[in-house]
């Protein structure tokens, strides 16, 4: 690993002028940045730390839904979010392992958006709003692509409002190795629509299965999604699966999750 | 019941109280007084030629104490191969030199070709980057086929072709063998691959050069499994340092499941940089470059062919084997797919013609190498795969087909057709032990409660015998072993009747230090907790080669029990003076020198007494002290067998494969410490298990390694395990060493990945997927739900 210097902001105002510095890097709970800098394989000047940001911790129930601190752990979301979203909270409860969990966070996974990570499909199967120093974010409008998301260069997450739906689950598949998700399904239904979000599988990262959606949509049950053909194409494919296998888990782990929701 | 602390005793490893208390002292956690760091410069490419290495930046770098290239190290030799193997035409192998450091080419990624020392890592690892090299990429030779085919583009331009030898076992059979394939009424054939295995030991290799410049004696700390071999390697082939100069210690040593058996040239790298710059120079290995560097296992393409008669009897086996060198060939490459491999192709079976072929080819990747088993479980599995595809060719029961072929218990000792000797052995005994414990009788409705989930359940046998307590050294000589394969043990009883047990053999996880207690204790009747085990330094031990293919107690074992019996003739004698009695009426018992028929007696402590403290003795006969050194070279092989039950449910939508029942009935001979050795088992179990499901190395084209890390290199975790029913009550005891000891190490991977394969091909089968005959390992859930419906 290469020296830096290390940034302890106490508010996001200060984190966000620390920010403006040449060679800044935004630090929340490292379980990519760090493995990535001690590889060399990044090399920031200056750390930026988001972990002493009280204003950007925690999980509570709100008019807008359940909102969720940009630096609350997983191991925090899975432990309170369980009253108010299950869904949601046996999503974070399933990530890594207890040491990735007890650092790892929202908002670090939502800006990193990993193809395989499992919050941008709770975040896009929700439709959550992404909350920043400086805007709202629609999740639709959010994730563009592989490790790409219309943040700005500085731009903190500081808090995700999730609307809470009637019904919901998620179902991954581990990849066997990283166990990140080969295939993870979140599946919501709200009063207005049915949601489904994709991750793991897609070429450019999370997606939704609008096909799905609307299937579902006029009938919730996991038989719906039965007669769908999901194309192979835009699939990714890897030694850990080709893309029509990727294409036949997203439809058994959606009819699954359907069932589970 | 065994005698507490003695021999069949489960005693807790007294080795965990360091270990689980973190006061194990690695060869990382030792930092010697000046010490300089060390990292080493890999090769970003599979194959090419160094044009140029311009390391002055990285001279100037801050902290920077030396660079050194494959120029430093020409007048050095090359790391040997330890076993000379020859073409079925007669020509001995090709043996392509393989520098300390890569010199004139690079051959795979990973390939260090430079080494920096600096006052800290970080410093090292700066200047690393610093190095200006001009390497010319050639085309990477990966598969294997490809490269015997292409005799224009060599992994070592020296060598006409990639082909190492081309070895046939036992050549003079093979016109019997195909003969007798002419006339087989069946003919089964089956090609698969054993998949390449990283060896990920828990601790990661690390090595410290320590030179006086005072003495002129070198020390080298290394993560050794065997630290005489080392040496030997060292002094005799590489850097020409005499044995009595140069010192390998090997201290705690977390794992090495093969991979730490030989000598790598990062350890004379450490040692010439320390002398250059008169410091003790440390270098400790991350756990990238050890999937870079460290010695991969099996990878093996093998074509197997059964031949029978239609009810199944065993008539002929035939295979043809591609074994992966590497890009140069390690220590033991060339033996392990042959002499450890070949010679295991009759299995527990009494097939009459058997013969093996095998190409050793070398390739752009990370030398391969003995890993955990190796030779026998590629062995293994071949044969017991394509057993259980005959059995389904000629509707006979996987059960039945095995038990009508075995080697019946009163044919031993035999002789197979590959040039063993089996000495002892009942195959039916534990596989009727297997069939109990499986409750075969219920799978019907364990099958039924699974289909209720959705789910296929299918059961997977598979038998396995190893040669193992490796060797008798004239054998081996013959055969073309370039070292003797004792092994050595000095008691060294002290004058107030404690004991220090000096071995060759070396513990890094077997639990050396509790087993071989037990034995003297239960030897010289005295408590275990009076004995001290002293491993892993040269400077200390007498000359022994190490701890591998399940041959400590066998081999070191047995050596102790000849030095015991020293002691005691020795105690006898000093007894017999004592006690004014003749020699001849001496009894040594329970740690007791009686006079037969009395009750006059001498206490162990009291001869070891009179040893040292000699007023009362017999000197004009005999010399005081009392220690012994005994070296044990064994008769034959040991031939520990086993069968295996697996069961599994598979998902058939995902085609993710749970083991859900895991049974092992194992002979291992006489065994010591129960305990520790059902722990050897779950842990070749839970390795056999990660190389048939989850384990694997995969190149691409380019000889890139894609399987570089965790995230894509799948090691088994404890969910991906069962609980194991682990049995070892069978017992014929091996009948030319003195332990009745066979060995328990390798088991768990030998026996595990056909049990598993062929459980998931019966649950395939089962569901109607009949097509379906093989599948290659790993079965990962992406190649079973192709296989279904791809």
């Amino acid at each position: 690993m290469h020296d830096f210097e290390l940034v302890k902001p106490a508010s996001v105002a200060e984190a966000v002028a620390a920010l403006g510095a040449e060679g800044a890097q935004a630090l929340s709970g490292g379980q990519t940045l760090l493995p990535s800098m001690k590889q060399r394989l990044a090399a920031p000047e200056r750390l930026v730390s988001l972990g002493d940001i009280a204003e950007m911790k925690g999980v509570c129930l709100g008019d807008r839904g359940l909102a969720v601190g940009g630096a609350t752990p997983h191991a925090v979301v899975a432990r309170e979010a369980k009253a108010h979203y299950p869904a949601l909270a046996w999503l974070a409860g399933e990530i890594g392992d207890p040491s990735v969990r007890a650092r790892g966070t929202i908002g670090g996974s939502l800006a990193n958006n990993d193809p395989a990570a499992c919050y941008p499909a709770a975040a896009l199967g929700s439709g959550a709003t992404i909350v920043t120093d400086r805007r709202e974010i629609a999740a639709d409008a959010f994730f563009q692509g592989l490790f790409t998301t219309a943040l700005e260069e500085g731009e903190i997450i500081t808090s995700v409002h999730f609307p809470i739906p009637e019904k919901a689950a998620y179902m991954k598949f581990a990849q066997p190795a990283s166990r990140f998700a080969l295939v993870g399904v979140f599946v919501a239904k709200f009063a207005d629509g049915v949601r489904v979000a994709i991750t793991g599988a897609g070429e450019d990262g999370v997606f939704r299965w609008t096909e799905a959606e609307a299937a579902l949509g006029a009938d919730f049950r996991p038989e719906a999604v039965e007669g769908l053909a999901l194309s192979a194409g835009g699939m990714l494919g890897d030694m850990h699966g080709a893309p029509a296998y990727r294409a036949n888990l997203v439809k058994v782990l959606t009819r699954r999750a359907v069932a589970a929701a | 019941m065994p005698k507490d602390g003695g021999i069949g005793a489960s005693t807790l490893r007294r080795e965990d109280i360091r270990f689980l208390t973190g006061k194990g002292r690695y060869t990382a956690d030792i930092n010697l007084r000046g010490q300089a760091f060390a990292c080493f410069l890999r090769s970003e490419v599979a194959h090419g030629r160094i044009r140029s290495i311009d390391t002055s930046a990285a001279e100037e770098m801050p902290g920077v104490l030396a660079v050194m290239t494959g120029e430093d190290f020409t007048e050095v030799g090359g790391n040997p191969t330890g076993w000379l193997v020859q073409s079925r035409d007669g020509a001995t192998m090709k043996e392509p030199k393989r520098p300390v450091l890569a010199h004139g080419k690079v051959r795979h990624v990973g390939d260090a070709y430079a080494l920096v020392v600096a006052e800290t890592y970080e410093q090292a690892k700066d200047a690393c980057e610093a190095i200006e090299a001009d390497i010319e990429e050639l085309p990477a030779i990966v598969d294997m086929a490809a490269a015997v085919a292409d005799t224009t583009n060599r992994v070592h331009d020296e060598c006409d072709d990639n082909v190492v030898f081309d070895w046939g076992w036992i050549e003079e059979n093979r016109a019997a063998v195909d003969a007798a394939f002419e006339t087989a009424p069946h003919v089964t054939t089956l090609e698969l691959v054993n998949n390449r295995l990283s060896p990920n030991a828990m601790e990661p290799r690390a090595s410290i050069g320590d030179f006086d410049s005072g003495t002129g004696d070198y020390k080298l700390y290394t993560t050794s499994q065997n630290p005489h071999l080392t040496r030997l390697l060292i002094s005799a082939f590489v850097m020409g340092i005499p044995e009595n100069k140069l010192t390998v210690i090997a201290p705690d040593v977390g794992g090495g499941f093969g991979s730490k058996i030989y000598h790598y040239g990062e350890e004379a790298a450490v040692l010439a940089a320390s002398k250059r710059l008169d410091r003790p120079v440390k270098w400790v290995c991350d756990r990238s470059e050890a999937f870079l560097s460290d010695a991969h296992g099996r990878d093996h393409v093998t074509k197997i062919q059964l031949a029978t008669d239609m009810e199944g009897n065993f008539l002929a086996v035939r295979t043809e084997t591609l074994a992966n060198m590497g890009a140069y060939l390690s220590n033991f490459a060339t033996c392990t797919p042959t002499f450890l491999h070949g010679t295991l192709m009759a299995g527990p079976y009494k097939t009459p013609h058997v013969y093996v072929n095998v190409k050793a080819v070398m390739t752009n990747t990370v030398p391969v190498d003995a890993y955990r088993g190796a030779g026998r479980p590629e062995a293994t599995y071949s044969l017991e795969r394509v057993i259980d595809k005959a059995a389904d060719e000629l509707g006979i029961d996987p059960w039945e087909i095995r038990r009508k072929n075995f080697i019946d218990p009163d044919q031993f000792p035999y002789t197979t057709p590959v040039g063993l000797v089996y000495d002892t052995g009942n195959y039916h005994a534990t596989m009727d032990k297997l069939r109990e414990l499986s409750d075969v009788a219920g799978f019907e409705a364990r099958a039924t409660e699974s289909a209720a989930k959705g789910k296929l359940r299918g059961f997977g046998l598979s038998t396995w015998i190893e040669a193992c307590g490796i060797a008798p050294s004239n054998l081996v000589g013959v055969l073309g072993c370039r070292v003797g394969l004792y092994d050595a043990a000095t008691i060294r009883v002290n004058a107030t009747g404690n004991i220090s047990v000096l071995v060759g053999a070396h513990s890094h996880g077997q639990g050396h230090e509790t087993v071989f207690a037990q034995l003297i204790a239960e030897k010289l009747g005295v408590d275990a907790k009076s004995v001290e085990i002293v491993h892993g330094d040269t400077s200390k031990i007498p000359f022994g080669m190490g701890t591998y293919g399940s041959r400590s107690l066998a081999v070191c074992g047995s050596a102790m029990m000849k030095a015991a019996d020293k002691i005691i003739d020795k105690g006898k004698k000093i007894a017999a003076h004592m006690l004014e009695a003749a020699e001849g009426d001496i009894e040594f018992n329970d740690g007791s020198f009686s006079v037969a028929g009395t009750d006059r007696q001498k206490s162990f402590a009291e001869i070891a007494f009179s040893a040292y403290v000699p007023h009362n003795y017999p000197l004009e006969t005999l010399e005081p002290g009392l220690e012994e050194t005994a070296f044990y070279d064994p008769a034959n092989f040991t031939y520990p067998a086993g069968a295996y039950g697996c069961e599994v449910e598979v998902d058939p939508e995902t085609g993710g494969v749970d083991i859900v029942r895991f049974t092992c009935a194992d002979d291992f001979g006489n065994v010591i410490n129960p305990m520790i050795v059902a722990g050897q088992v779950h842990g070749g179990v839970a390795q056999g298990i990660g190389q048939a499901l989850l384990e694997g190395v995969v190149y691409n084209e380019d000889g890139q390694l894609l399987t570089g890390s965790y995230m894509d290199y799948a090691m088994p975790r404890a969910d991906d395990v069962p609980n194991f029913t682990v049995d070892h009550s069978c017992v014929t005891p091996c009948t030319h060493n003195p332990l009745g000891a066979k060995g328990c190490g390798e088991a768990g991977a030998i026996g595990t990945p056909p049990a598993v394969v062929n459980a998931v091909i019966d649950a395939l089968h089962r569901a109607g997927h009949r097509h379906i005959t093989h599948i290659d390992m790993p079965l990962t859930p992406s190649r079973v739900w192709t296989a279904m419906h791809g």
